[in-house]
């Protein structure tokens, strides 16, 4: 490590270490939900501690919707007004989408430190650790869905559906990346480093979230793009998003990215939590 | 004490392959409870996989193992209930406060919240490291970290406890630390396992010493039967003038026995059942008036007592890649 702190004055007191190791009786053992809960815990310390990690996934969509409202805004509808209306649901769902990847990043993070091999060797609910990071990673998909709402109202963007249109939207896409953070907690379990589990990451959810219908109406696109672009999940997901914070509820939209969720939950889940243990 | 509780850890015939490597290859212990019991050998040689195997990480392909009385497939909650583990990376959250780390772990363990941070500040305040309680431990010196491992492996005091390569890359006065903590716990009534590539470590910790390489136990006994098998170690010698080397060298030979010429043109070492016979061969050399520019004793380091146990040092052999195929797999888990 690079560190550079010098040992302190302290050191260890072999008397205190005596009396402290004498001192406690072991306590009953904790029940689930207080674990995970636990674990959950440990995820709003991280984001506490190292914001710069929320900064890195929030900063990059800020600039899209800055970007293509300002700049291609004009020519693709219009004015940039009715730009911002069609993209903001979109970058709303890039976003939080986009902080999935860390799910992955953390978990690999925490095997290559080894703190996986501590709590693995704890007496505890096996899935706690997994289950308490989604509950440190919904905050931080909350917090970034936040943060593009907030730039979009002060960009001008006024949603039909008001504030339960966009409250359902958010609670939407943070469902949608529950589902999708296990695809990504697999990739963190498999890759060897932190860095690996980023770059396979992203590889695979940028293409997919431009190859969406969240920066242009596929109407425009050559038939087999627009084909791919129908059926892209982040695309039904998007579609959903925009029609509740639009007043208009695509309740086919809404239950298709539901269920994709769902699907996604059923297949990687089981495999993460089988990994987890095996590794 | 009862019968079944005598021997902390009991394993027979432990192995487990990673792809085609052997990296545990049929490994028995008997460890008695409430002593430190060594586990030496070189990197890769199977130690740390035979603690993730103990500790209920992995399991193991073959042969079976209990740990205080629990099987270790059948009965893994059971174990992980008695038993804590500070592994080779220290595996703390860096991302969080020393005093973080500590609670947490208390609060897993089933401490309420109150309880759990005055546990933290207690441990803090034992293992020194009270002043960084509040710093992120990635901002900790590699001492304070290990001491931080340490106190995060007995947040509830544990029954037995491995410790896997507690020392390794610390500097002397750190690592002095870690012997006195271990020393401290067993005196507490934790059986302690302790991994380590190093004989000075196992000598001056353990009671009794398993050698194993490639992933099997080569030796056993205690740390005196060990260094007795292949004397007190060497008697290294630098002469002033190389031209008289082999002149020194009969000398040696006839006042303590087997010469090796080392690299160095200057250079001999003597293999030396004892001090005694040391002294005795630096006196012969000075006598014939041979300028001797430095000599000392060395201790039996780990190489010697391998090579002395096995024919071949401790990094080469017939599986000179097993340990780097070993090392990655270990970092890959």
């Amino acid at each position: 490590m690079t560190s550079t702190t010098t040992t302190p004055a302290g050191a260890a007191d072999t008397a205190a270490v005596r009396r402290a190791i004498a001192s406690t009786a072991r306590p009953p053992r904790p029940g689930r939900l207080a674990t995970a809960l636990a674990f959950g815990w440990r995820g709003m310390l991280k984001i506490k501690h190292v914001p710069e990690q929320l900064l890195d996934v929030t900063i990059s969509p800020v600039m899209f919707v800055l970007m293509f409202t300002y700049l291609f805004g004009g020519a693709i509808a219009g004015s940039t007004g009715a730009y911002l209306q069609y993209i903001l649901p979109g970058i709303l769902v890039m976003s939080v989408l986009f902080t999935t990847v860390y799910s992955g990043v953390s978990l690999n993070t925490d095997l290559t430190k080894g703190v996986v091999d501590r709590f693995r060797s704890l007496p505890i609910w096996r899935p706690a650790p997994l289950l308490g990071a989604l509950l440190g990673d919904s905050v931080r998909y909350v917090l970034a869905g936040t943060v593009i709402l907030v730039v979009g109202v002060v960009l001008g963007y006024r949603p039909e559906g008001g504030l339960l249109g966009v409250v359902a939207a958010l609670a939407l896409v943070v469902v949608f990346s529950f589902g999708l953070s296990w695809v990504f907690s697999v990739l963190g379990l498999l890759l060897r480093s932190p860095n690996a589990v980023m770059n396979a990451g992203f590889t695979g959810i940028f293409p997919l979230t431009f190859l969406s219908n969240v920066f242009v109406d596929p109407r425009t696109l050559p038939g087999p793009l627009q084909a791919f672009v129908d059926v892209n999940p982040i695309s039904i997901l998007s579609t959903a998003s925009r029609s509740l914070m639009a007043g208009t509820p695509d309740t086919g939209a809404v239950l298709v990215s539901l269920a994709v969720a769902a699907g996604l939950a059923l297949v990687f889940l089981p495999l993460t939590t089988r990994l987890y243990r095996s590794r | 004490m009862t019968a079944r509780t005598a021997l902390a850890i009991e394993a027979t015939g432990l192995a487990k392959s990673y792809g085609s490597t052997r990296a545990v290859d049929g490994i028995d212990l008997a460890v008695p409870a409430g002593a430190i019991y060594g586990v030496l050998g070189p990197n890769g040689a199977g130690k740390t996989t035979t603690i993730r195997m103990l500790a209920t990480l992995i399991a193991p392909d073959a042969g079976s193992a209990r740990v205080l009385g629990h099987d270790v497939v059948a009965e893994a909650d059971a174990v992980r209930g008695l038993v804590s583990l500070t592994g080779q990376l220290a595996s703390v959250d860096e991302e969080l406060t020393g005093r973080e780390n500590l609670a947490l772990l208390g609060r897993l363990l089933g401490l309420r919240r109150g309880a759990a941070r005055a546990r933290a500040d207690e441990l803090l305040e034992a293992f020194g490291i009270a002043d960084a309680a509040g710093k992120l431990v990635k901002h900790y010196s590699g001492g304070m970290r290990r001491r931080l491992d340490i106190a995060a492996s007995i947040v509830v005091t544990p029954e037995l406890m491995f410790l896997d390569e507690p020392t390794t890359g610390l500097d002397p006065r750190s690592r002095n630390q870690v012997w006195e903590i271990a020393r401290a716990l067993v005196a507490g009534g934790t059986t302690i396992l302790l991994c380590t590539q190093y004989l000075e470590e196992a000598d001056q910790l353990a009671d009794g010493i398993a050698v194993i390489d490639h992933g099997r136990v080569i030796a056993e006994g205690t740390p005196g039967q060990l260094k007795a098998s292949v004397g007190t170690g060497a008697l290294h010698v630098r002469l002033l003038d190389p031209v008289r080397r082999a002149e020194a060298a009969q000398i040696l030979e006839a006042a303590v026995g087997g010469v090796l010429l080392a690299p160095d043109a200057a250079a001999l070492t003597v293999k030396c059942p004892d001090a005694g016979r040391a002294a005795l061969g630096v006196a012969a050399l000075t006598r014939a008036g041979v300028g001797i520019a430095e000599f000392s004793l060395a201790r039996p380091s780990l190489d010697e007592v391998f090579l002395a146990l096995t024919g071949h040092t401790a990094d080469d052999g017939p599986a000179a890649s097993a340990p780097a195929a070993d090392t990655l797999q270990e970092q890959a888990s």
